[in-house]
C-alpha cells in the first residue's frame, strides 16, 4: 500500500514522461470512446458497463495524477458503490428496458448536437485563453502524504462543509426510504383467512411439481407417462401392503365417470381414491 | 503530461455527459449522463490540484463524490417511485405535470 501511494505522488521517478504521456493517450480514448459509446447504445446495462470503463481510466488519471486517495475513493465508492446501485435499480426496472428511439420534441438531437458543438468550442476557447501552466513541482502537500495532507484540509479549513456533507448524507438515506417505501393498504392476512381461502379453493395440496404427469395430487395415484398410460412404478410399494390405497388402476377397469369430470382430465379415467374420502 | 490535456479531456467528457442528458430517454441513463459529467469535473478540479501543487482541489473533488453519491440514492429512489407509479422509467412519461 505505501509504495503503491508513494508511485501515485511521486511523478517523474517511477516512470518516465514517455509512459505517463502512452498511458494518458491510451486513458483518454478509452474513456472518450466508453463516453460516447454510453450515449449511443440503446441498452441501459451497456451504459452501465460503458461507464465503469470511463470510471475506472479516470481513477487511473487520479493516481498518475499525484491523488492516490481519490484514486480509490473513485474505484470503491462509484465503480463500486454507484455503479451496483446503478445495476440494481436495472434489474428491478428491467434488463431489457430500451430507450425509445422516436424524437418526442422535433429537431431536438440536432439542437442538442449544436449546443454541444458550441459549448464545447466556448469551454475549450476559455481554457485555451486561460494559459495553463505547467503542473508545479510535487511539493510537501502532495508527495508522500496525500493522505495525511487531505485529512488535515479535511478537518481543518473544510471541516464545515464536512459537517454538512454528513448532515447531506443522513438526509438523503433518509429521503431513499422515505421514497422507496410502500404502504400497505390492505391488511395482512392472517394464517387462518389463508388457510380458510385455501379450503375455498378447494385445492388443498399445491400443485404438482413441473413435468409431472399426474392427475392427482395424492400420493397413491399413479402417475401418467408421456403416452397417458398410468406407471405402477411411481407408486410407493409399501402403500399396497397396507392397503392404503386400491388395487393397481392397471387391472381396474375404467369407472366412475364423474371422478374423471371432477378431475377435469380426460386422458384416462381415473380410478377412484382417496380423492374423494 | 501538463494539466491542460487533463482539463480538455474533462472538457470532451463533460459535453458528452449533456448531449447524453438531452437525448436521452431513459431516466436511468439520464443518471448516468449526470455522473460522467460529475467525473469529468472532478478530473478537472484534481488537475488543477496538481497544477496548483495543494490538495484543495483534491478535497473539493472528494465533496463532489460525496454530493454525487447522494444524489444517485435519492434520484434512484424517485426512479423507483416513478416506475411503480408509471411502469415506465422514461422521462416522457412523467408528464402528469404538463397540463
Amino acid at each position: 500500500m505505501n509504495h503503491l501511494l508513494a508511485a501515485g505522488t511521486n511523478p517523474g521517478t517511477n516512470t518516465d514522461e514517455i509512459a505517463r504521456e502512452t498511458i494518458y493517450w491510451i486513458l483518454a480514448f478509452a474513456s472518450v470512446g466508453a463516453a460516447l459509446a454510453m450515449i449511443l447504445v440503446r441498452r441501459a446495462v451497456h451504459c452501465a458497463m460503458m461507464l465503469a470503463v470511463v470510471m475506472l481510466a479516470l481513477a487511473t488519471m487520479y493516481a498518475m495524477q499525484g491523488a492516490p486517495f481519490l484514486a480509490f475513493v473513485q474505484i470503491i465508492v462509484y465503480t463500486g458503490a454507484v455503479l451496483m446501485l446503478f445495476l440494481f435499480v436495472i434489474m428491478l426496472i428491467g434488463i431489457s428496458s430500451e430507450d425509445s428511439v422516436t424524437e418526442t420534441i422535433k429537431g431536438q438531437r440536432l439542437a442538442a448536437g449544436l449546443v454541444a458543438i458550441g459549448f464545447f468550442v466556448i469551454l475549450i476557447l476559455g481554457i485555451g485563453h486561460a494559459a495553463l501552466g505547467p503542473a508545479a513541482p510535487s511539493t510537501v502537500a502532495t508527495q508522500s502524504s496525500n493522505l495525511t495532507g487531505l485529512a488535515t484540509l479535511i478537518f481543518t479549513t473544510y471541516v464545515f462543509p464536512f459537517e454538512v456533507t454528513g448532515a447531506l448524507l443522513i438526509t438523503a438515506a433518509l429521503g431513499a426510504m422515505v421514497l422507496a417505501h410502500r404502504e400497505r393498504t390492505t391488511p395482512r392476512p392472517t394464517q387462518r383467512e389463508l388457510a380458510t381461502r385455501r379450503l375455498e379453493n378447494g385445492q388443498m395440496a399445491p400443485d404438482p411439481s413441473p413435468g409431472v404427469y399426474a392427475l392427482h395430487d395424492a400420493a397413491d395415484r399413479p402417475a401418467l407417462l408421456p403416452d397417458g398410460t398410468t406407471s405402477d412404478l411411481s407408486v410407493s410399494t409399501v402403500l399396497a401392503p397396507r392397503s392404503v390405497t386400491d388395487a393397481p388402476p392397471a387391472v381396474r377397469p375404467p369407472q366412475e365417470p364423474e371422478a374423471l369430470t371432477a378431475d377435469g382430465g380426460e386422458r384416462e379415467p381415473a380410478p377412484s381414491g382417496r380423492a374423494d374420502s | 503530461m501538463s494539466p491542460v490535456h487533463y482539463v480538455a479531456l474533462s472538457v470532451i467528457l463533460f459535453v458528452i455527459g449533456a448531449v447524453g442528458v438531452l437525448v436521452r430517454r431513459n431516466a436511468i441513463v439520464v443518471f448516468m449522463c449526470v455522473e460522467l459529467m460529475l467525473n469529468a469535473c472532478n478530473l478537472a478540479f484534481v488537475a488543477f490540484a496538481s497544477m496548483h501543487g495543494n490538495l484543495d482541489g483534491q478535497v473539493i473533488a472528494f465533496f463532489v463524490m460525496v454530493v454525487a453519491a447522494a444524489e444517485v440514492v435519492v434520484g434512484l429512489a424517485i426512479l423507483m417511485a416513478i416506475y411503480r407509479a408509471r411502469r415506465s422509467a422514461s422521462v416522457d412519461d412523467a408528464n402528469l405535470l404538463k397540463y
